[in-house]
């Protein structure tokens, strides 16, 4: 029913300058209202209660001026420390650029070319017309969470690819917006490990209620381990793309990147939602020209919803969700596309 | 000797059938213009709200797809804040502000008459957006740009053109509440006699030609950047995203007062009135209005603490924002002053009335507690401001309107209404709004962002909670409006004074008010 105090020393300070807050209202209530049901149930003319003329008086109305004032100003003292503590992203040992897009995140790794994108997890999206209760951490969960080391500053950057997102986890004690054009940063510093979830905080569209963000806090050894694995990961990705693929190889895996990047608008049956969101199934971009499908999907369509995947997604996921779509929906084009002619595309 | 004949029969009394409605320039009639564009305004936006409920009554997507969801929010806010409160409160002035100074009629009777004959068009074209290829605006009552520019479908022009009719709307009717109070007071009626409900809205009616033009120069920024080719909203071209916001809000800020300061006023005739006791500190009361009025303007950006300020700038609107605590507080402190060792009864107005007074002081705590900077970065975005603005909105402005309403009806009809019912209609709406907007505070504070068609299952039971109370409390508006309904047709006989503790020039009037309020200047003693 409060709010979450949070697992940082940041978000402590926070959960206390509530707390004041709270407290002082909950003062003030007690005393105002407590005149005003006095008044209420002391001065009712059914209780034969006469109407006393007064009106007006100076100190009376001095008095309650000046006191809120100064109740005010305590409050705004610890508050203003607090905030100054929040715009100091200065001495941090790890920058993480964090870009919004809708509706996924990006996480950059700037210092040790890592880069990936989080998505809400299929299990989520599968169940929000089925059985929300079956799933657990239903839309609190995604694909691939953000590693972060304990005890260490991290200085998040942040800004969007496309519409204003907001990036925010309650226990880290703040939201920042994500800005198209513009980077904000803001800081985090986690003392233990563990796994905080968020969302997206800022309306951005269909999909915002389905842009999680969960925080994975490691021990520093945990996260060398996962930051070792992760770089080893893009290695293997980029020398997939040099290797020829099967038809079948890539329909698999089409789907998967389907599912997680597509579905959202085109829907899972191909048919989309019309006149936004245009159907896949006999359409046709995807059953005309190779070239025209990979141009559409690389660079998007100016002016609607259809991004430049190009931007977000590898050459060897490209040629799968392409082949995917020419061979799924009653859409049997039958040929299929390499990775390679993705590269010679770009 | 025809055109005579009608001339005098203008003079005396309304034309007959629907003409009359369409050429009048009576403030009373356009009053109830107002009045009743205003309730079908709430019935429209509380059947969106209804179906939000109804989709957030349980985690999962069972009755709209997420962008219907979006374009229910949008309407819904869009509808409630331009379509039934702020036509309401015009209704309000229109048929009060003239009784209440001596005056006959309002100033500025024909551009009266324009005023409000935009609304019906302006609400049928944002309405039509519903039919129209791209659907209805799904970007929040907000609009933030570039959500609403770059990515947003085609209606959306359709939007702005209605958004600059109801500006239109605004400023004329703004311009006609000043000029009447400023020029048709009765003679010894200075402005430090008047009404408190005249001077709220006569500071309202300033806050409106102030902000107005600015919401206007917004949605014409957008226009430009959809349709030719400028970037003042788009970081590419060397705007900036954050600006939209700016304008935004100090249209946007200046804009909630004008949705409760003529609250305030209702609420400061009908305690008086009922603690049969007058007003404790009228002048501090003025002076605590013009000083929320002043603050409204430069608080702006406590809505956009998240949107990376520079920590000076932060600070500012910080301090700036609990400022406005005060002036508040001052409020508050005279309306239980003024009950204090009064003589109260407890009719439907007072009851609405009380609640206001005890509902939107919750509000305004929550208020307070969002206007510590650091703390808002937690709340901002979430329920927590869902259920801030819903307090004052809606217990808050609404309540108010509901109190005047049942105050006034009597004045406007000649008949009483029913009491029991007015009763059960206040404890009715009393009981479920609460149930409705408390448990939306705990969900905030859990992490619930707003504008969301389904959430994660720690926010199920209270969603469940506030579904019903919604439920409730909408039902129980029909009831409000079968009372109102009844009380136009009929019902017990009015006296003038009606209460037995009514002051000021209207209760001088007979029930019903007759069609030109004073024909001759009154007495003011």
């Amino acid at each position: 029913m409060n709010l979450v105090r949070g697992a940082t020393d940041y978000s402590h300070r926070v959960f206390d300058l509530h707390m004041i807050s709270l407290w002082v209202c909950i003062a003030i209530g007690v005393v105002v209202f407590g005149a005003m049901f006095y008044s209420l149930f002391a001065f009712r003319k059914s209780r034969g209660a006469v109407a006393s003329n007064f009106h007006e008086n100076t100190t009376v109305e001095v008095l309650w001026t000046i006191i809120p004032f100064i109740i005010l100003i305590a409050m705004a003292i610890p508050a203003t420390k607090t905030l100054i503590a929040l715009e100091d992203t200065t001495d941090s040992g790890l920058t993480i650029k964090i870009t919004g897009y809708q509706w996924r995140w990006q996480y950059d790794y700037l210092d040790q070319g890592v880069s990936f994108f989080s998505n809400l997890a299929a299990t989520s999206r599968d169940a929000t017309k089925g059985d929300p209760k079956s799933v657990e951490h239903y839309l609190l969960e995604v694909d691939e969470p953000l590693v972060v080391p304990i005890n260490t500053k991290i200085r998040f950057v942040i800004t969007s690819n496309d519409v204003i997102h907001s990036w925010w986890v309650p226990a880290l004690g703040w939201k920042q917006d994500a800005v198209p054009g513009f980077i904000n940063d803001s800081w985090t510093n986690i003392p233990q490990p563990g796994v905080y979830r968020g969302q997206c905080a800022e309306l951005c569209g269909k999909d915002h209620g389905f842009m999680p963000i969960v925080v994975e806090a490691k021990t520093r050894e945990d996260y060398e381990t996962w930051l070792t694995a992760k770089k080893a990961e893009a290695e293997a990705a980029k020398s997939g793309a040099d290797r020829e693929w099967t038809k079948d190889e890539l329909v698999e895996r089409g789907k998967t990147v389907y599912s997680t990047y597509c579905v959202a608008c085109h829907q899972a049956n191909g048919q989309g939602i019309p006149p936004a969101f245009p159907a896949l199934a006999g359409s046709v971009i995807a059953t005309g020209p190779v070239e025209g499908h990979i141009d559409r999907v690389l660079h998007g369509k100016p002016g609607t919803a259809m991004q430049a995947f190009g931007l977000q997604l590898n050459d060897v996921d490209l040629a799968a969700v392409i082949t995917y779509e020419r061979n799924a929906f009653g859409n049997d084009k039958d040929d299929f596309v390499q990775p390679r002619q993705i590269k010679a595309a770009r | 000797m025809a055109t005579l004949a009608h001339e005098v029969d203008h003079h005396h009394g309304p034309a007959r059938g629907i003409l009359r409605w369409v050429f009048t320039t009576n403030h009373k009639d356009i009053g109830s213009l107002y009045l009743w564009l205003a309730l079908i305004m709430f019935l429209t936006g509380g059947s969106l709200a209804m179906l939000i409920r109804a989709e957030l009554f349980q985690p999962g997507l069972q009755l709209v797809e997420p962008i219907v969801f979006n374009r229910l929010t949008t309407m819904h806010g869009l509808i409630m804040v331009f379509g039934a409160v702020m036509p309401a409160w015009t209704g309000f002035a229109n048929w009060m502000i003239p009784m209440m100074i001596g005056a006959p009629d309002m100033a500025l009777p024909r551009m009266n008459n324009w005023s409000f004959w935009l609304l019906p068009f302006a609400f049928s074209l944002l309405m039509s957006t519903w039919f129209l290829d791209g659907g209805a605006p799904a970007f929040g009552w907000t609009f933030y740009a570039p959500l609403s520019t770059t990515f947003a479908p085609s209606t959306t022009d359709v939007f702005i053109f209605a958004v600059h009719l109801m500006g239109f709307s605004s400023i004329m009717g703004a311009i006609n509440v000043i000029a009447t109070v400023l020029n048709m007071r009765a003679p010894g009626m200075t402005l430090m006699k008047m009404p408190l409900f005249c001077w709220t809205w006569l500071v309202t009616a300033f806050l409106l030609i102030a902000a107005m033009p600015v919401l206007a120069g917004t949605v014409t920024m957008m226009l430009a950047d959809r349709h030719f080719g400028t970037s003042f909203f788009n970081a590419a071209g060397g705007g900036d995203p954050v600006l939209f916001q700016h304008v935004f809000w100090f249209f946007g800020h200046p804009e909630v007062y004008i949705m409760i300061l003529p609250a305030f006023g209702v609420v400061s005739e009908i305690i008086p009135t009922f603690a049969r006791k007058q007003i404790f500190g009228y002048a501090s009361m003025v002076y605590a209005i013009s000083a929320i009025a002043f603050l409204s303007f430069i608080v702006w950006a406590h809505h956009m603490f998240a949107t990376g300020m520079p920590v000076a700038g932060e600070l500012y609107f910080m301090y700036a924002t609990m400022l406005i605590a005060v002036p508040t507080g001052v409020k508050v402190f005279n309306w239980v002053t003024t009950l204090w060792r009064g003589s109260i009864s407890f009719e439907t107005p007072m009851l609405f009335a009380l609640a206001f007074v005890f509902l939107f002081t919750i509000g305004g705590f929550s208020g307070l507690m969002l206007a510590i900077g650091p703390a808002d970065m937690q709340y901002t975005d979430t329920y927590f401001v869902v259920a801030h603005f819903h307090y004052v909105l809606v217990p808050g402005a609404v309540f108010a309107l509901m109190a005047g309403a049942y105050y006034w009806i009597p004045k406007w009809t000649g008949h009483m209404y029913n009491e029991r019912l007015g009763k059960l209609h206040f404890w009715l709406s009393a009981i479920s709004v609460n149930v409705l907007f408390f448990p939306m505070h705990f969900v905030g504070l859990q992490g619930m962002p707003r504008r969301i068609p389904d959430y994660a299952l720690q926010f199920a039971d209270f969603n469940r909670i506030s579904s019903i109370g919604g439920f409730v409390f909408g039902l129980s508006q029909l009831l409000f409006v079968y009372i109102m309904i009844a009380t136009v047709r009929g019902g017990v006989k009015a006296t003038d004074r009606v209460w037995e503790g009514s002051h000021g020039l209207e209760w001088t009037l007979p029930s019903p008010a007759p069609y030109h309020s004073f024909t001759t200047a009154p007495e003011i003693p």
